[in-house]
């Protein structure tokens, strides 16, 4: 059950590796970060069912306020870019100054 | 209960797959808040219930409502959608998709291996809140001035895009990014 929470757990970051690696969207990299730190959690929780701790959970807590803040930067980041370019393609920022 | 953790962990995946190959972003968040109220069972099912109502009130309720309010800002057309699509089915997978198979092949490895413990030990939400609030207590604070630096930056950054009638008054926008 605890191997099989790891390895659901592991599934998922590699969909959003995958995903991260794939798409080029800044939206859906955003996704897939997200879907890569809920992966990470999964995994801490797993891992305090394995050794009855309640840490595994506090740090599930930890990650939820990271990927909260992450993606409101990560977002009003987009909102800039799509302002300056008219569009969410990530090649579209790939010079420093433009 | 093991049932019910392969089950959800099984419509989790496959709402993942499906979220990461969408072409239209809104279709993908769909899928995504699927993904995450599977997950929040399967979480349910390792003993942390607790956790479990986090999930679904944080991730799908909170930050996947922030995601639909920017897509539905961004009012992406049809044209970005017809350039998703004609990126979708290419060569672009091969790649990302042989190495995400080769990183899982070698977790299953790993997981397999290992033969860790098979019962779940259920962990109170009590012993939660008195681990956060005692011996995690500078983690706590440390997280709340990360989520205050992440509404001030936020809120920075999309300063300059708010309409001009509306950037002369910053104390109601405050409180309006403050309260999400």
């Amino acid at each position: 059950m605890i191997s099989m929470g790891l390895l659901f757990a592991g599934v998922l970051f590699v969909l959003g590796v995958a995903g991260l690696l794939a798409r080029r969207n800044l939206l859906m990299i955003l996704v897939s970060i997200e879907i890569m730190l809920n992966a990470a959690g999964v995994a801490f929780i797993a891992a305090g069912a394995l050794w009855n701790q309640a840490d595994g959970q506090v740090m599930f807590l930890f990650i939820l306020a990271t990927a909260a803040a992450e993606v409101a930067v990560g977002l009003a980041l987009v909102l800039q870019v799509n302002h300056l370019h008219h569009t969410v393609d990530a090649d579209a920022v790939r010079q420093m100054k433009d | 209960m093991p049932l019910l953790f392969a089950l959800a962990a099984i419509i989790a995946i496959v709402a993942t797959v499906l979220a990461i190959s969408r072409s239209n972003v809104v279709h993908a968040l769909l899928y995504l808040i699927v993904s995450l109220l599977a997950t929040a069972v399967a979480i349910y099912a390792l003993g942390a219930a607790y956790l479990a109502a986090l999930e679904v009130i944080i991730y799908a309720g909170a930050i996947i409502v922030l995601f639909v309010f920017v897509t539905m800002m961004l009012n992406l057309g049809d044209a970005v959608q017809r350039q998703e699509r004609a990126w979708q089915p290419g060569r672009g997978w091969i790649g990302p998709g042989v190495l995400a198979a080769l990183l899982l092949g070698e977790f299953i490895w790993m997981v397999t291996e290992g033969g860790l413990g098979s019962q779940v030990h259920r962990v109170a939400p009590k012993a939660v809140g008195m681990l956060l609030m005692g011996e995690y207590v500078v983690g706590v604070e440390l997280a709340s001035m990360l989520l205050l630096a992440g509404i001030v930056a936020a809120y920075h950054l999309g300063y300059g895009l708010l309409p001009k009638q509306k950037a002369q008054q910053p104390t109601s926008e405050t409180t309006e990014v403050g309260t999400k």
